[in-house]
Order: structure tokens, then C-alpha cells, then sequence
């Protein structure tokens, strides 16, 4: 589904990636880990189409397509998801709105007819239930005055009305207390199928005890360090980055889960 | 059809413009020729003018004041101990009814590079230091009273921090004014302070009135901050309760410059500054703190006007004001964002709180916008102390007066913590508290 | 991806739908302004003397006025006497059956989507139809007369019912309120007049269509409701004019007079020309609208949607003399192109006890220029008075401009008043959050701009909320992406 061959990325003239090689199939459940500043956020954003990220090296083939000829919303409808780290607020747009366009356009892209509003209601009910969010969520501006759990709970909400091929949940666990967390990774859980790939960008294993990824890579420095099974994840709980991030500086290994 | 008062400015100009510091010169004569004919064409501000249109100066424009050409002798150290700020060391420059008095002085010690004069002096000795420097930074359309403290102008302060000069002690200049008994006696602070690149210092400018007469002070500050300089201003107003006080302060800003103005206005019948402050350069951060605390009759005006000239710069106003008595303050920020002038910073804030049925505000935040990748806000507000919190106040017991005042030096307090100069802040403590709340004191409650 | 950039210049370039021409036979008043002028206006409809009277003592009264220019709107001097102060189409006068309309004008109305024929019209709104310097047509005005609501052109009025205008004509605005009014007042040709007689609540929305369709001629309608104690109305006026290289003058007044316990909403979906991409022709849209709380516990609320004229010098205002009276001010004003808002409020409290809201968005793209300017005033009799003014501005691109001017005085220690303003622009963030939710660029600015203005969207009735969204939407075509 996704394939990331050795790629290079700067940041304001600075080289945050440097040399990336990913692929994810479908079903896959893949968790990229590493310490603060290595670089988890900066492949989030690239996967998406942020401005300001300048690819030097490499490339991204989504779909056996070229992802960087995508727009981002082009990706967003192709059915690449970001669950965003810091979800934005809209004042004044509701929730249900941005939903209802968003999945619409996403429709329209796919050559699917746009849903009458009774139907998009019942699907909208059905999903406010998975993250259990109260309906009257569905009316407020978007994010705005939502507490941090909230905000990540409707990230998962949208998550499952879009119904991405490949979610990237990027630190969705940060912020959050264990009810929050267990929501959301029930949430994410349920999405879970053989069509489906899920990229868990997390600095910390907790959230993996809920979301099982099949796959852990360890980032440092611009590299992907290190890879294994969810096994991994438990032994850099118990000895931290330190050693895997000193032993970095000696040249990338290859992804396990490639 | 001539304004016989107008015309009598103009008139006594003449007679004395050749005993005026420096008056060989023929920069310096053109400096004062330009603000006379400035002050010929428009005269004393009206309330038809936008920018006095809540600001009634006919009482002053009524008649003459006449300037004062000698230094006065009347004032003696004793008069001035009183004033001492507790706790305030300073390099300390005296002016009695506009001129340098050199025995009520302490200038002390300063380091190489560090010039602290009387504009005078320097305009007699040294005149062709100033040329160019002197009204660079005051705007091009003076109002009526800076015009004639430009055609008048005779002695002030002047101060010059040389390349990455740092004082230690903050420079105190203070403008003792006693007037006359006929009431009709003007004086024009001319003060000059350039700080050069990467210098710093803290600068505490003071309007004293001695005694009750009536008088008019007529004040310019220019202040030229150079690149990287950082620069702690205070000005504090306690003119006499009869005085007219008007007062340009005049800022310009080079890049990566700080500067902190810190306007605290308590004294006059009548009493308007204006500051202005121009970010010419990319980089610089101007911060201005006001207070206003009127009662009686008084009338405060505070003008200021922040123009983001250049990209990436600061600007952050804080006014707040509390009106008592038949008071009246006028406050009236603009804040301007020039093309291209982009990734500015701009915030604003005026709070006032009126205490007595009489009492009266007006205000005009004004936000002029031309760049788009800013970030800007302003808010005004004007209301009283919050009855709740009175209420809750007294169900802990205490009594009703004293839970206003209180709450009254709770709500000033919230200016005069952002003063970084701490006898400045204990010594407004002290005045508001004998000002405003009846000498009650608050030290066990505050 | 496209650059912001580009997708701006790609929304300036939107297409003004309304700009057609009629072509109507007309009976025209020659250019200039003059005493016979007013004579000749006051005379071809009939009116009673001392209607005449009134407009002469304005006229004089112009004459010794000038031209406002505090305003921060820029444009060339307004020759007064190279505008024809009246033009109607040749037609029968008077009221008149639909049979008796010009089927031209019938079908220009169509157009616009205001359909006169009672059967055909938006369901609970009755309108009011004003050509140039006449009304063609107001409808439903017998489904209102069982009501009891008087609903018609003001010309009509002072014929049928001098006494309720002569009462209440200026008594709001007088004469000589300032240069606009003065002119409204001496050359003002029709407009629309509303009474709500006591404890109605008016059955169906009102509303009033302006169409300036003559070349070089000015528009000077004058509007006057009344609502009397306990009654309550809903009134919306939408303005369009062709697309011309020259400036048109509109100079209208407005004045509502709410009772004891009265409620006015007056809602307005400015749509003028606005002028070409180049700042070529556009109307100049120069207004006065003033409401009194007259009565105890009346209400008056002003919302506009203001997106077209060329310049717009707008502020309409809320007299709160009543105990407990109420006025709100909600806006949105766009400009873009090379267009000009000066618009605001004035709310001026009097009585005790008062309250006043103002909301204002201001929308700035390409090289328009977006003022608020507001005066909220405490006089010292107003116990209690208590205001919140929120204004907004949201930039698109870097050649606009916002400005934000509100004048707070108060002379009464009671009062709370609070003001707050922001400036801002679409933030990257908000932009990415919803393309990478599979938005469009544009999609996402518009939909970001209708959030924007969603407070006072929704102050607007039903199905004019949904209308000011769309002609938001193409005033911004191409303005953003």
C-alpha cells in the first residue's frame, strides 16, 4: 500500500529525515516510536502534503502511485488520514459540517453519489457511539473549547466516518487519561481489517498496549534505527531510547517489517 | 482675522528668540522658525481636531503664558527631599521652571560614553553635536503646544548612551515647577535622549509642581533608540492640581530594540501626553504600560500611537485608569500596521473604572490594518468594581469601604506590577493608596 | 499545489449576476438639483403641502452643509448637479393589480428571484418592490391589511395616511441629521412604509426590493416603520443595480420607532454594484439608518450582510431611550477588489437599564479596504447601561486593509462596557486540517469564512441566511483558494 524509499526530508534548510525506507501493506498495523525532535511528526506530515517539508531525496508510492503528485486533499480522499497531533480549531463551522463536506467530497472524488442528510445522520449516529461522544458534540465548532481528550475522541470520530485506507494516528495517545485512551483505541480497533493500514506515531508504548501494532520501528536522528514486533516496544519501555539513539549515528538499519 | 493670543506667542518669540541657548546657530534658528510658523498656522489645538475632540483647551488658549527666561531661585534641596523615591539611587538632573539647576544635581559617576547635560550647556558649547538629532524623531504635523516648545525650545535634558554603554543606576531628570503668583508662566522641557547601539538604561522622567499655582508645562521627550538598545522608561506627572500639563514623547526604534514606556499621570488640572512610537526596523519590541488616576475636576488625556512600520516586530499596550471625583480620562490608542509590515504583533488593552457618579471616560482604541499575516487585538473597557466581589469581600468580614479599596488598588495593582523598577513600584503604591483611597492603608490586606 | 496566491486572483474575478440592464421606457428629471427640482419630485406625487415644505427647508438646509470626509474611504468628488434626481417607468401612478405592471419589470424581478405574483412567492414574505424612484408593486398587502399592518411605498402613504408619516417622518433622522440625510430628505422619491398597529405581531416578513436601473441617477429612498406598543416585525430589504463604468449616488434613509415593548428586526442583503476588478463604476453607497427605542422594554436589531457598493458609508444606529430597551448591531461586510466599507453602529444609551450588542465581521480581500467604526455612548441618565462589542476582521491577502475605529464614552459610573477587537488571517493550520480532511482550498476558505460570520448569519431569517452564505461565496470567488 505505502512505500517509502529512502527519503530525505529538510526542514527550513535543517535535514530531519534522513533516509527513510517504510512499507506498510494492507491490515498491517505499523507503530513508529522514538524520543522527541527524531523526526515521528516530520513523516506524518510529509505523508500528508504539509507546506514547509522539502523532500531532497527519495520518494513515496502510495496505491503504486507517486504520493508527491498528490495535493493533500487529493491524499485525503484517496484515503490517507491524519489524526492530528494538535487537532485545529474552526470557530464557527460545527463538527457536523466539516464531517458532512469532508465525506462528501471524499464520495464525490470516488464517483459515489453524495449522501441525503438522513442518511448521512444515521451513519453520523452510529459512529458518535463507537467514541462515545454525546450527539451535542456534532454542533459545536469544531474543536474549539474541546477539552485535549476530546479533541483526539474526535479525531477517532472522523477517523470513522471517512474510513481511510491508511490512518496515521500522529501522538494521539498524548493528552489523554486512561478512559480517553481506551475509547480511542477501541475506536481505532473496531477499523482494524485486512483492507485497512494504520500508522501509530507514538513517543511513548502505552497506547500499543491497546492498539497491537504488528510492526515497531524505532526512529532516531532521521533513521529508522531499529525494527521488530510489538516486542520491541515493551523493551524500549523497560531500557529507553539511549542506547538504541547512541548506536544511530552508525548507519540506518534496514526496516524489519519491509 | 488674527487671534490676539496666538499673535502674542508669535510677537514674544521676537523679542526673545536672540537669548535663546544657541540662537547663533542657524540649524537651531530654522529648528524654532519651523515650529513657530507651525504654531502660526494652527494654533491651540480645538475640539473640532479628531485628536482633541474630548480634549477642551480653551481655558489654556485663552491667554497668553509667558515664558520664563531665567532660572528661578526659590527652590532649595530641602523643598526637593521630600520627593525622593525611597530606596532610588540615580544619576539625578534637576530642572527648576524649565532650567538646569546644577546644585539641586547629582550626576555622580558615569562611565566612558555616557553623556548626562543640560541641553543648554550643549547647545552653547557644543552646538553642531545636535544638529540633525534634535526634533528627528517628533512628527512632521506637531500639534499647537509641541510647535511651541519647538520655536521656544531652551533647555531640557540631554542624554547620550554611547555603543554598548549599561548604566547601573537608572537616570532621574526631574522638572520642578512652581510658577508665579500671576499664574501665567510657561516652561518647555526640550529632552534629547539617543541611546546608541546594544546600550541600556533605565530613564525616569518627573513633572513636580511645587505649590498651587496655575502654569503650563509644555514638554517634548525625544528618544532614539538605536539597533539592539534597551531602553526602561518612566514617566511620572504630579504637576501642581492647577497646572496644564502637555507632553510629546516621541520614539523611534531601531532593529532588535526594546524599549518600555511606563506612563504613570497623576497631577494637573489638565493634562496630555502623546506618545508615539515608530518601529522603523525589523526585530523591535515596544511595551507601553499607562496609569491614570484622576479625581476633582481633573481632565487626563493619553494619546499613543504605535506605527509597525517594518516586519516581525512586538508592540503590547497596557492603559488602565481610575476616575474618582468629576474626573474625566480620555484614552485613545492607535495602533497602525503598514504595508508589508508582516508576522506583527500587536495587542492593546484599556481598562477604566469609575468610582463616582460624576466621573467620565472616553475611549478610542483604533486598529489601522494593512498587512495580513498579522496577529492583532485590542479591547476596551469601562465599568465599576464588581459587586460580587465586594459582596464576597464582606462575607469574609470586611467592611464595605474597605473591600472597595481593595479591590480598587487590586485593579491598579495589575499596572504597576509590570514596572520593572522597584521603588518606582512601592512609590506608586504609596500614591495611589494617599490618592485614591484616602490614605487607608492596605499593606496588611494587599 | 496551488499557491494561495493564484487561487486569490482566480476569486476576484467573479462574475456580478444581477449587473443586466432593463430597458424600460422612463420618465427621467434632467440632470441637477435645484429648488424646482425638489418641487417638481414633490409635485409628481401628489404630495400634501406640507411635505413640500419639509423638503425645501432640507434642501436649504444641504445647501449650507459639506460633504462628510472623516469617513476612510477614498473617491472623486461627487458632482451633485450631473445626477438625475428622479426616474420612474412610464406607467399608470398609483396603486395598481399586477395586470396593470410592466411585464418588463415583472420579469426583471424575476430575475432577481423576487417574483412579484403573490402565488409564486417565497412562502410568509411579502414585498415590496422599488424601481429607480418608484415601488412598481408591493404584495400581499391585503393578507397584511386583515392584520391591521400598513405595508406600502411611503409615496402612498402620504396619501392615504399623512398624519401617521407627518408624525413620525424625521423624528428619528431630522432633516439636517447630516449631508446624506439633507439630501435624502429634500429629493427622497419612494421607499417603503410600515406601521404595525399595538399587540401585533406582524403575520409575514416584510421586506423591500431595490433595483437602481437608470443611468446616472441617484437613488434616494426613505424607509419609516412604526412599531406600535407590543407589536412586533421582521423586515428585509436586498439592493442590486447593473453593472455600469460610472459611480451611482444611493443616499437612503431609514428610520424605525419601536413603542413600549415593541420589537424591530431589520435585516438588509446589500448587494449593489461593486465595480469592476479595477475599481471602475460601483455604487456609492451612502446611508443613514437610525432606530429609537422610544417605548419602555422595545427592541431594535439591525443585521447586515453587505457585500457589494462600490463604497459603502453605513451605520445604522440604535437610540435606546426606553428603560430597558435593547439594540443589537450584527454585520458582515466584504470587500474585496478595489471596494471601501466605512460601516458601523452607533448605539446611544439613554434610558435605564439598557442593553446593547455588536457583532461585526469584517471580510477584506484584494485591495479593499474594510472599516468598523462604532460609537457606543453612556449618557449619565442611563443607569446600568451595559454593552459587548465583538469586532472581528479576517484578512485575504496582502494588499487589503482593516481597520477597526469604536468610540466608547460613558458619563455614567454604572455601566459596563466592553469592547474587543481581533485581526487576523486564515491560519495554515485551519487550511491543512481541512484539505487534509479532503477539502479544496477554496472549499475549506469559504467554508472557514461562513464560520466566521456564523453569528450573524444566524440572526438573519431562514431562507436570507442561506442566500448571504451564497452571495458570500461568489463575492469571494477567486478571492482565496
Amino acid at each position: 500500500m505505502l512505500k517509502i524509499e529512502n527519503l530525505h526530508v529538510d526542514v527550513d534548510g535543517t535535514p530531519i529525515l534522513k533516509g527513510i525506507d517504510l512499507e506498510v501493506r494492507a491490515g498491517e498495523v505499523h507503530a513508529i516510536m522514538g524520543p522527541n525532535g527524531s523526526g515521528k511528526s516530520t513523516l506524518a506530515n510529509v505523508l500528508t502534503g504539509r507546506d514547509g517539508y522539502e523532500v531532497t531525496q527519495g520518494k513515496i508510492s502510495y496505491r503504486d502511485r507517486d504520493l508527491f503528485a498528490l495535493s493533500t486533499e487529493e491524499r485525503a480522499r484517496e484515503g490517507i488520514f491524519l489524526a492530528f497531533q494538535y487537532p485545529v480549531e474552526i470557530p464557527g463551522v460545527s463538527n457536523l459540517y466539516l464531517l458532512k463536506a469532508a465525506l462528501n467530497s471524499k464520495r464525490k472524488h470516488l464517483g459515489l453519489g453524495e449522501l441525503s442528510a438522513v442518511e448521512f445522520l444515521k451513519l453520523i449516529k452510529e459512529k458518535v457511539k463507537l467514541v462515545q461522544m454525546k450527539e451535542e458534540f456534532l454542533h459545536r465548532s469544531v474543536n474549539q473549547g474541546f477539552s485535549g481528550g476530546e479533541k483526539k475522541r474526535n479525531e477517532i470520530l472522523q477517523l470513522a466516518v471517512l474510513e481511510p485506507l491508511l490512518a496515521i494516528l500522529d501522538e494521539t495517545d498524548s493528552g489523554l487519561d486512561i478512559d480517553a485512551l481506551k475509547i480511542v483505541a477501541h475506536g481505532v480497533n473496531s477499523l482494524r481489517d485486512a483492507e485497512r493500514a494504520i500508522i501509530v506515531v507514538t513517543h511513548y508504548q502505552r497506547l500499543l498496549d491497546y492498539i497491537v501494532p504488528d510492526y515497531v520501528h524505532v526512529l532516531a536522528n532521521g533513521r529508522v534505527v531499529k525494527s521488530g514486533d510489538k516486542e520491541l516496544a515493551l523493551e524500549l519501555e523497560k531500557h529507553g531510547y539511549t542506547q538504541l539513539v547512541q548506536s544511530s549515528g552508525e548507519g540506518a538499519a534496514r526496516s524489519a517489517g519491509a | 482675522m488674527t487671534d490676539p493670543v496666538r499673535q502674542s506667542y508669535v510677537d514674544s518669540h521676537r523679542s526673545v528668540a536672540q537669548r535663546l541657548p544657541g540662537s547663533a546657530q542657524p540649524w537651531l534658528r530654522r529648528v524654532r522658525e519651523a515650529g513657530l510658523s507651525r504654531f502660526n498656522n494652527v494654533g491651540f489645538p480645538t475640539l473640532r481636531d479628531e485628536d482633541w475632540k474630548y480634549t477642551d483647551v480653551r481655558v489654556i488658549a485663552k491667554q497668553p503664558f509667558l515664558p520664563v527666561l531665567d532660572p528661578g531661585d526659590g527652590v532649595d534641596g530641602e523643598r526637593l527631599r521630600p520627593l525622593s523615591f525611597a530606596g532610588l539611587e540615580s544619576h539625578r538632573c534637576v530642572f527648576v521652571n524649565g532650567h538646569y539647576a546644577p546644585h539641586l544635581s547629582a550626576l555622580g559617576t558615569l562611565a566612558d560614553g555616557i553623556v548626562v547635560d543640560n541641553l543648554a550647556t550643549v547647545l552653547n558649547q557644543q552646538p553642531r553635536e545636535l544638529e540633525g538629532e534634535l526634533g528627528r524623531s517628533a512628527p512632521g504635523e506637531l500639534h499647537g503646544f509641541a510647535a511651541l516648545n519647538t520655536a521656544y525650545l531652551m533647555d531640557g535634558a540631554y542624554v547620550r548612551l554611547g555603543r554598548n554603554c549599561e548604566l547601573e543606576l537608572p537616570i532621574e531628570l526631574i522638572y520642578v515647577s512652581t510658577g508665579t503668583d500671576d499664574n501665567r508662566r510657561v516652561t518647555y522641557p526640550r529632552n534629547l535622549i539617543i541611546a546608541e547601539s546594544g546600550s541600556r538604561a533605565v530613564i525616569v522622567e518627573r513633572f513636580v509642581g511645587l505649590g498651587q499655582n496655575r502654569y503650563l508645562t509644555s514638554a517634548i521627550t525625544e528618544v532614539i533608540a538605536g539597533p539592539s538598545a534597551h531602553i526602561d522608561y518612566y514617566k511620572l506627572q504630579e504637576e501642581s492640581q492647577r497646572a496644564y500639563h502637555v507632553h510629546g514623547l516621541y520614539l523611534e526604534q531601531a532593529r532588535d530594540s526594546a524599549v518600555t514606556t511606563n506612563n504613570i499621570a497623576l497631577g494637573a488640572a489638565i493634562a496630555r501626553t502623546d506618545i508615539q512610537v515608530s518601529l522603523a526596523a525589523p526585530g523591535t519590541c515596544s511595551k507601553l504600560n499607562g496609569l491614570y488616576i484622576g479625581t476633582g475636576k481633573q481632565h487626563i488625556d493619553n494619546h499613543t500611537q504605535v506605527d509597525h512600520r517594518s516586519p516581525h516586530c512586538i508592540s503590547d499596550e497596557f492603559y488602565k485608569g481610575v476616575l474618582d471625583g468629576r474626573a474625566r480620562a480620555v484614552f485613545h490608542g492607535r495602533v497602525v500596521v503598514h504595508q508589508d509590515a508582516q508576522h506583527t504583533d500587536a495587542q492593546q488593552q484599556n481598562k477604566n473604572l469609575l468610582l463616582s457618579p460624576n466621573a467620565e471616560v472616553d475611549t478610542k482604541p483604533q486598529l489601522e490594518i494593512y498587512a495580513d499575516d498579522v496577529k492583532c487585538s485590542h479591547g476596551a473597557t469601562v465599568g465599576q468594581l464588581d459587586p460580587d466581589a465586594i459582596f464576597y469581600l464582606r462575607s469574609r468580614a470586611l467592611d464595605e469601604s474597605t473591600a472597595r479599596n481593595l479591590l480598587t488598588y487590586a485593579f491598579a495593582n495589575d499596572v504597576i506590577n509590570r514596572f520593572a523598577l522597584d521603588p518606582i513600584r512601592r512609590a506608586m503604591e504609596g500614591r495611589l493608596v494617599s490618592k485614591l483611597l484616602h490614605g487607608q492603608q492596605l499593606e496588611d490586606l494587599a | 499545489m496551488t499557491s494561495p496566491a493564484n487561487d486569490l486572483d482566480r476569486l476576484v474575478g467573479r462574475e456580478y449576476k444581477e449587473g443586466f440592464v432593463t430597458e424600460i421606457d422612463a420618465e427621467t428629471l434632467p440632470p441637477g438639483l435645484n429648488e424646482d427640482v425638489v418641487r417638481a419630485i414633490s409635485e409628481k406625487k401628489r404630495e400634501p403641502a406640507f411635505m413640500l415644505e419639509w423638503r425645501l427647508q432640507a434642501y436649504r438646509h444641504w445647501l449650507t452643509m459639506r460633504e462628510p470626509r472623516w469617513a476612510q474611504v477614498q473617491y472623486s468628488p461627487i458632482d451633485y448637479q450631473a445626477i438625475s434626481y428622479y426616474s420612474a417607468p412610464k406607467q399608470t401612478p398609483g396603486p395598481k393589480s399586477l395586470e396593470e405592471v410592466d411585464p418588463k419589470l415583472l420579469e426583471t424581478y424575476e430575475k432577481l428571484g423576487i417574483p412579484l405574483e403573490e402565488q409564486k412567492a417565497l412562502a410568509g414574505v411579502a414585498v415590496d418592490a422599488v424601481f429607480d424612484s418608484v415601488s412598481v408593486k408591493t404584495t400581499f398587502r391585503n393578507t397584511l391589511a386583515e392584520a391591521g399592518v400598513i405595508f406600502c411605498s411611503i409615496s402612498e402613504a402620504l396619501q392615504e395616511h399623512p398624519e401617521l408619516v407627518r408624525r413620525y417622518l424625521g423624528s428619528v433622522v431630522p432633516q439636517g441629521d447630516n449631508f446624506y440625510a439633507a439630501l435624502n430628505s429634500a429629493v427622497f422619491s419612494d421607499g417603503s412604509f410600515v406601521y404595525i398597529p399595538k399587540g401585533v405581531r406582524c403575520p409575514m416578513e416584510l421586506s423591500t426590493y431595490f433595483r437602481i436601473n437608470a443611468m446616472n441617477t441617484g437613488q434616494f429612498e426613505r424607509t419609516l416603520i412604526i412599531a406600535d406598543e407590543g407589536s412586533y416585525v421582521s423586515y428585509l430589504e436586498g439592493c442590486t443595480a447593473p453593472m455600469r463604468d460610472e459611480n451611482q449616488l444611493h443616499a437612503a434613509v431609514v428610520e424605525l420607532i419601536a413603542l413600549e415593548n415593541a420589537q424591530i428586526k431589520y435585516s438588509t442583503v446589500q448587494n449593489w454594484y461593486p465595480g469592476d476588478e479595477l475599481g471602475r463604476g460601483g455604487i456609492y453607497n451612502f446611508v443613514t439608518k437610525r432606530g429609537a427605542c422610544r417605548g419602555h422594554r422595545s427592541k431594535i436589531s439591525w443585521t447586515q450582510v453587505e457585500t457589494g457598493s462600490a463604497i459603502t458609508w453605513k451605520y445604522p444606529s440604535v437610540l435606546l431611550e426606553g428603560d430597558g430597551s435593547v439594540g443589537e448591531f450584527y454585520s458582515v461586510a466584504l470587500t474585496n477588489n478595489r471596494q471601501q466599507a466605512d460601516t458601523g453602529t452607533k448605539m446611544i444609551h439613554i434610558g435605564k437599564n439598557t442593553a446593547s450588542t455588536i457583532i461585526s465581521k469584517g471580510i477584506s480581500a484584494g485591495h479593499g479596504q474594510n472599516t468598523y467604526r462604532g460609537l457606543v455612548k453612556v449618557l449619565s441618565g442611563s443607569d446600568n447601561a451595559r454593552n459587548y462589542s465583538q469586532c472581528d476582521s479576517l484578512l485575504l491577502g496582502d494588499r487589503c486593509g482593516a481597520h477597526t475605529f469604536p468610540y466608547v464614552e460613558v458619563k455614567n459610573p454604572t455601566a459596563r462596557v466592553e469592547h474587543e477587537a481581533t485581526t487576523s488571517k486564515i491560519s495554515d493550520d485551519q487550511l491543512f486540517y481541512c484539505r487534509q480532511r479532503g477539502l479544496s482550498e477554496e472549499d475549506a476558505v469559504s467554508m472557514i469564512v461562513n464560520g466566521f460570520c456564523k453569528e450573524v448569519f444566524r440572526e438573519l431569517p431562514m431562507e436570507f441566511a442561506v442566500e448571504a452564505q451564497k452571495l458570500l461565496d461568489v463575492s469571494l470567488e477567486g478571492a482565496v483558494g
